[in-house]
């Protein structure tokens, strides 16, 4: 298993101008790593944060657009799979950090610990997908993370973190959202 | 106002009028889940029309965070749902169009409304709420019943993005297909 933080860590070393949509557990880590305008925090409905990323991939067909997803998270919007696989941008990376529970909402296991969230990738016909479950896996898929032809799905099996609850009002605050568009016009 | 071409006939609402109107106000992607309403008349020319982008999506909501995301770049999106769809996805409404003020455009069939009836006054419990929903949420709304109506949606999308606010459009009268 690994270490959510440390491999947003290891990620965060990598970063340079992509745009970064995280949302729960991973915008809260991604945060405290590596604050700066091109993160994007979905907020406002659970499970969507996948949907925004294609949005932006769409809009900023120059950048890519690396979405950390939660699985609790991706549990609520499954068709998201399907529309991408259909769409294909080429920009966008999508990974969703599973730990098996709901982490951001006391640590409830998921509906079914068991589900293959690579395997529904590939139904969905995403072009490059993964699963990894040690540092060094995930550290060698870094270059696909950031480079490969999208679409890129990767599931990066994570220990289960601190548990909530947790506080999101600075992530959302309506200044970093200005400050994205903003980062996005120069 | 435009009045029926013969004595008896309803006044129509022509698809190609309503598609003229959003062309008008710069839309480039259509996000949409199949209405039965608007399939023959929008949706399917919209689909082999070159000028739009058509994303078909599996869940109205998804709509929601695509046009979301497609705003940090001044792209302009519609979202075509039906009024059961717009029901479905209101939390999402609530939460990314409403809460962080953004130019959301959505288009809403009013599948099973009697022709010529306000929406308030359907017979049609589903269809009676759209409008009260819309104001709870404050958000901005025209209803199109008649080629007569389709000023307002060019009107209502470039008023949703010189305010930075969401807007919805109902498709009162069925779109006839050209």
């Amino acid at each position: 298993m690994i270490n959510r933080r440390q491999a947003l860590e290891l990620l965060a070393t990598r970063i340079t101008y992509e745009i970064v949509v995280a949302t729960y557990s991973s915008a809260t880590e991604w945060i405290d790593i590596l604050d700066r305008p091109l993160n994007y925090f979905s907020s406002g409905a659970m499970g969507l944060a996948s949907s925004h990323g294609l949005g932006l991939a769409l809009a900023c067909p120059e950048r890519r657009v690396l979405v950390l997803d939660g699985d609790g998270s991706l549990l609520m919007n499954l068709g998201t799979l399907v529309t991408i696989g259909r769409v294909a941008p080429r920009n966008l990376t999508h990974l969703v950090m599973r730990n098996g529970t709901y982490e951001a909402n006391g640590g409830h296991p998921i509906p079914n610990p068991d589900v293959d969230f690579e395997l529904h990738a590939k139904a969905a016909n995403i072009r490059t997908r993964f699963t990894v479950s040690d540092m060094g896996s995930f550290a060698a898929k870094i270059d696909d993370i950031l480079h490969a032809e999208g679409p890129v799905f990767g599931c990066v099996m994570v220990e289960q973190g601190p548990l909530g609850p947790r506080s999101y009002k600075e992530m959302y605050r309506g200044e970093r959202r200005a400050a994205l568009k903003q980062a996005l016009a120069e | 106002m435009e009045t029926a071409s013969r004595v008896g006939t309803p006044p129509r609402l022509r698809g190609a009028r309503v598609i003229d109107e959003i062309k008008a106000a710069g839309v480039e992607y259509v996000l949409s889940v199949p209405d039965q309403h608007t399939s023959a008349g929008l949706l399917m020319p919209i689909a082999k029309d070159r000028d739009f982008k058509l994303i078909r999506v599996c869940k109205e909501d998804e709509c929601l965070g695509i046009a979301a995301g497609s705003t940090y770049r001044n792209r302009r999106s519609l979202i075509l749902v039906q009024y059961t769809g717009f029901l479905y996805a209101v939390n999402a409404i609530r939460g990314v169009a409403c809460e962080q003020k953004l130019p959301i455009c959505m288009m809403i069939g009013m599948l099973g409304k009697e022709p010529g009836a306000a929406p308030g006054d359907s017979k049609r419990f589903g269809l009676r709420i759209i409008e009260p929903i819309l104001d709870v949420l404050g958000i901005s709304h025209t209803c199109v019943e008649t080629d007569a109506d389709t000023p307002a949606i060019s009107a209502k999308i470039e008023e949703a993005w010189a305010q930075s606010k969401p807007t919805a459009i109902l498709i009162g009268g069925r779109p006839e297909a050209a």
